[in-house]
């Protein structure tokens, strides 16, 4: 190291020291205090300066100069598989399985709420269905009331009078548009009254009076088609303080309907279907 | 923990590019990552988690290489000079190297390829992998004053046979 009279780095080894240190200056490799030195010396010096920039400028090229070979993508996808860890055939088709499995479900979800919205629409509907019918019949089973007790209040309850079912049966005839039977009632407890044509929707019936005891029973004959509603297992049914029986039998719906105990007025219908 | 696949391949362009600059030969460099990955795939258990994976990674690369017939060869290389004689002084670049650009790329690169494989590779992980001087002596499994000497003779090299290259091709 050359040293001038006072003892002090001539510039050329001051310069040849700084530069010494620029490879691993631009490296990153200097501590923190080296790195601050230069960068001072750098400040003040241009030479230094521009020896650094020229030293970049080849790290730049070498760096770009370096990364010039590419692989075939097939070598990649080659070793890729071979460092996979083992999986059985189907996972490499777990996407697919996966949203194959999603539609399915989406689908079995969208026909299970479809199915629960077309039930729930058939039960509501089932529901008001059944409680129109059940509507109709209390109407019916009120309107038969109805006419029972207006007979009953009626100075005239019947048109035709007569106990005789050869009298009252052929009366009906042209003023009803079906034939009914009546049963021979002698022997029994129940008399015949008389009848007359009565109406329910707007059909024509034979309303039919008989007396047990001291009471009085009215039969009701309409078409089964001109009711609303079917009565074909009503049975038993009460309105008000009536009883009320009913059947069907040839087309036609019979109602028994009175004040009397229900065992009367199934004896009146047992007979009334023989 | 990270598998080894997603360690691993991230680096595969990397490792690749350096496979080629020490065989110099595509199939080579082929069967030297091919190699390498399954090598580096045995031995991810004595891997230490935390530690530098891409240097461990280039090292098995360069071991691998070593023992290739190809790396036999250029093992077999004398350098002129000593690894653990003091770096050489600096010298202030001439004016042709400053015209290094984008199209002396090709001129850069046949330098490169020109370097014995011990100054090759160190340039390589400090100018391309900007790899720190540990992390290539860890890769290379030499020392760190190692690194360092190798890495100033490559510089000096490089520049050298740029020169003589653009001097040559000068009319």
């Amino acid at each position: 190291m050359t040293e001038d009279r006072n003892g002090d780095l001539t510039e050329d080894k001051v310069h040849e020291s700084w530069t010494g240190k620029l490879d691993a200056y631009l490296d990153g490799e200097l501590d923190s205090s080296e790195m601050q030195e230069l960068d001072g010396h750098l400040r003040e010096c241009s030479g230094c300066t521009a020896e650094a920039l020229r030293r970049l400028q080849w790290k730049r090229a070498v760096h770009s100069a370096g990364q010039c070979y590419t692989s075939d993508p097939a070598l990649r996808e080659q070793i890729q598989k071979s460092i996979s860890p083992a999986r059985p055939a189907w996972w490499h088709w777990r996407p697919a399985f996966a949203a194959t499995a999603a539609v399915l479900l989406l689908f079995a979800a969208a026909r299970i709420v479809q199915l629960e919205i077309v039930q729930s629409k058939a039960r509501v509907v089932q529901n008001n269905q059944a409680q129109n019918n059940l509507d109709q019949r209390s109407g019916i089973v009120g309107e038969l009331a109805d006419l029972h007790v207006a007979t009953l209040a009626s100075a005239n309850p019947v048109d035709v009078v007569s106990s005789d079912r050869h009298n009252v049966k052929p009366w009906f005839a042209g003023k009803i548009p079906f034939n009914f039977d009546l049963p021979e009632l002698q022997g029994s407890q129940f008399e015949l009254i008389g009848g007359r044509v009565t109406y329910m929707e707007q059909s024509p019936g034979a309303q039919l009076l008989f007396r047990v005891r001291k009471h009085q029973i009215s039969v009701f004959i309409f078409q089964t088609r001109a009711l609303p509603v079917n009565f074909a297992r009503a049975g038993e049914l009460d309105a008000r303080s009536f009883h009320l029986e009913s059947w069907q039998r040839g087309g036609l719906q019979y109602f028994v309907i009175g004040d009397v105990a229900p065992e009367d007025l199934r004896a009146l219908g047992d007979l009334l279907e023989k | 923990m990270s598998s080894f696949e997603q360690l691993a391949m991230p680096l595969f362009g990397r490792l690749y590019n350096f496979a080629h600059w020490l065989t110099q030969n595509r199939e080579e460099a082929e069967d030297l990552v091919q190699e390498t990955y399954a090598k580096a795939l045995r031995g991810f258990s004595s891997f230490e988690p935390g530690t530098n994976f891409k240097g461990w990674m280039f090292r098995i690369l360069r071991n691998t290489f070593l023992n290739s017939r190809t790396g036999l060869r250029a093992a077999t290389v004398q350098l002129d000079l000593s690894d653990h004689a003091p770096a050489l002084p600096a010298e202030r670049q001439t004016p042709e190297t400053i015209l290094i650009d984008r199209g002396s790329e090709q001129i850069i690169q046949g330098a490169i390829a020109e370097l014995a494989v011990p100054y090759r590779e160190v340039l390589l992980l400090c100018e391309v992998e900007e790899m720190s001087y540990q992390e290539i002596a860890t890769a290379l499994a030499i020392p760190i004053g190692t690194v360092m000497s190798r890495l100033s003779r490559a510089r000096r090299a490089l520049r050298d046979a740029v020169q003589q290259k653009l001097h040559g091709n000068t009319p």
